[in-house]
């Protein structure tokens, strides 16, 4: 092994200071037993228990998950299917301007996404809620699905699919019993990444939040211009928590199975 | 096929005998190129039929046409005296070997196997029975529990076959079958392949571009060139009795020889070059053409004296000596520069080679061991 130098020492450490001393400080004072921010006044956990009891923070809270989970799983149908399309479709007229409108909100700013739904929304009257906020965040997650999931169908190999219609198939069926269980990791990790982008959003849910439909993000940031309070702190501590437990969890299934994969080769090559 | 004399099987020669696959001028372009040009061919039931011939040559698309993942574009394909061109893959009673196994990485060898019979009108509780008589086929009891990945590649080629053959298709449709296993493995599998081809009595169409997996295996063999076919006929008549010299020197070594033919109650005589004695070759000819003279390497003998009583001898001295174990290539050249390659069986040690680089030799053979081809 190579040595550990003074210069790769010197970059991580910079690096992981960079990226985390933020968290470290809100998570240490989400136990500060003092209101005041900034001044550490000892160990507590009493803005946890506050939280609990704050159930403006607690319904925005159910009302983001709720929006994550419809938006992530309108946005992973309607961008697996766009990606088969694009993929699969072989030339069709307006494919090029298909796929690139498809991928258009990767580009656009947030806002003029935003404001073009509240516009939109507005037009065609409907009541500002939890339902357009799903709806708008399914129009600017499914890009990010979709491009997941065609990365994932270009490398598909085509025969499986004509094996299964050969072996009687409908094409539908042909999809449904091959096709999706064979892609469904990047259809899940394109779920996975609609559920993070929408529990992030904060300018799109603006727009599209009415009066009873605050996200968490719309709800701690409006929270934050009267003042960082330390209960802010506890519920960004527990966001952090659960992320850092999900990343984990996902990289620890990840490394078992291609250490299964490589053991089923060997085995496979002994016969 | 090795078969006895009495029970030669041979439904093409049949007149009377209805052809499974029947392709009637079948034309497919894709854009501006021709895949395949005005093809016609007959296929009978139980026949083990090969397709050979180069890559972009046709052939893949042929077989594709079969399974129904191509449509002709002009031209009918009958099967079973049922025009197929507007039946889907999935309502065909044809079954196909894919070249990448395309094995479902999902699901186990089970469950693979069992895949197409779960999709017919089988009574589900004849199912198991079924796939356990597939996998006893193909010698993969064992594995039935494994997923692809989990066994080695020639287990997976038997996987591919058993799934293809499960449904017991009326055609079998085998795309490069092989191409994917070693050597050794290879001429294994294709042993196999025609003792599973019999027992089951399927009729299985193999595309190729190895000539001697396509003369093992196969009763009739068609060598495609360009979107057509050029000959169709056994394994031996196509390596004795090629009609042109794309076929003649497509499968097997063989040396040409240019010249005019001067044709005399079926017996051809060649002048071919200044100063040397004319070939005599029998023929089918009957009129005096321009020519070209194919003989097998194998067939002509080397010698050092000049033999006696042979119709065709030539001088000449060895320039080359290709040893191959079984058997040696020698390449005689000939005074005008011409090289003639011979072939003949080491039947003794190598340290008792007769002859050697730069010794004069006669090359000799009979009127019968060559072709006269003008295509």
């Amino acid at each position: 092994m190579r040595r550990f130098s003074w210069f790769n020492a010197t970059s991580l450490t910079v690096g992981f200071v960079f990226l985390y001393l933020p968290m470290i400080i809100l998570v240490i004072y989400s136990f500060n037993e003092s209101r005041l921010v900034t001044v550490w006044a000892g160990f507590s956990t009493k803005w946890y228990a506050e939280l609990m009891q704050n159930t403006a923070f607690l319904d925005a809270a159910w009302i983001t998950v709720k929006v994550g989970f419809w938006s992530s799983t309108l946005a992973t149908i309607l961008g697996t299917m766009a990606a088969y399309v694009m993929v699969r479709g072989g030339r069709f007229f307006g494919r090029t301007l298909f796929s690139g409108m498809v991928y258009a909100p990767l580009v656009m700013p947030e806002v003029i996404t935003g404001l073009s739904l509240l516009l939109f929304f507005i037009a065609i009257d409907l009541d500002r809620g939890v339902l357009t906020i799903v709806l708008a965040h399914t129009t600017f997650s499914m890009c990010y699905v979709s491009v997941v999931v065609s990365s994932r169908l270009v490398s598909f190999d085509k025969s499986l699919e004509e094996a299964a219609l050969d072996l009687g198939c409908t094409p539908f069926d042909a999809f449904r019993s091959v096709t999706l269980p064979i892609i469904a990791p990047s259809v899940i990790a394109g779920w996975l990444l609609a559920f993070t982008l929408s529990l992030d959003d904060l300018v799109i849910a603006s727009f599209a939040s009415g009066p009873s439909s605050t996200t968490l993000p719309i709800k701690i940031f409006s929270a934050v211009r009267l003042g960082v309070t330390p209960e802010i702190n506890a519920l960004s501590t527990i966001m952090i928590g659960i992320v850092t437990v999900g990343v984990i969890t996902a990289s620890l299934v990840m490394k078992r199975n291609v250490a299964r994969q490589k053991a089923d080769e060997v085995r496979a090559a002994q016969g | 096929m090795a078969q006895s004399p009495q029970d030669v099987f041979a439904p093409w020669e049949d007149a009377t005998e209805k052809p499974l696959i029947r392709f009637r001028n079948v034309t497919k372009n894709f854009g501006d190129f021709t895949a395949i040009d005005d093809l016609t061919l007959d296929i009978y039931a139980k026949e083990f039929f090969a397709l050979l011939g180069p890559s972009g040559c046709g052939k893949t698309t042929l077989m594709r046409m079969l399974a129904g993942f191509e449509k002709p574009t002009t031209g009918t394909i009958e099967l079973d005296g049922k025009d197929i061109a507007n039946v889907p893959p999935n309502q065909r009673a044809v079954n196909m070997m894919f070249q990448s196994y395309a094995l479902f990485p999902h699901l186990s060898v089970y469950e693979n196997i069992a895949f197409g019979l779960k999709r017919s009108d089988m009574d589900k509780a004849d199912i198991p029975a079924r796939v356990d008589e597939m996998l006893r086929l193909t010698r993969l009891q064992k594995f039935a529990k494994r997923k692809p990945h989990q066994i080695s590649g020639g287990q997976r080629q038997r996987v591919a076959l058993a799934r293809s053959l499960a449904k017991a298709p009326k055609l079998l449709l085998l795309d490069e079958p092989l191409g994917a296993l070693d050597k050794k493995l290879r001429h294994e599998t294709q042993f196999e392949l025609m003792d599973i081809q019999e027992k089951t009595g399927t009729t299985f169409v193999i595309v190729t571009h190895d000539q001697e997996e396509a003369m093992t295996v196969a009763s009739r063999v068609a060598v495609m060139d360009a979107g057509v076919i050029v000959q169709v006929a056994t394994p031996d008549r196509i390596y004795e009795n090629p009609n042109s010299v794309y076929v003649a020197d497509f499968i097997g070594e063989v040396n040409f020889i240019e010249g005019h033919a001067a044709v005399v109650d079926g017996v051809a005589t060649i002048s071919w070059a200044e100063g040397q004695p004319p070939i005599r070759a029998k023929t089918d000819l009957s009129a005096d053409t321009q020519c070209t003279y194919a003989v097998r390497p194998e067939k002509i003998t080397i010698t050092q004296d000049e033999p006696q009583d042979r119709p065709n001898k030539i001088k000449g001295a060895v320039l080359d000596i290709a040893y191959l174990g079984n058997i040696s290539t020698y390449h005689v050249e000939l005074p005008d520069g011409k090289v003639i390659k011979a072939q003949t069986a080491n039947d003794r040690r190598i340290a008792r080679r007769s002859f050697t680089w730069e010794d004069t030799v006669w090359l000799s053979w009979t009127d019968t061991a060559g072709v006269v081809l003008t295509a």
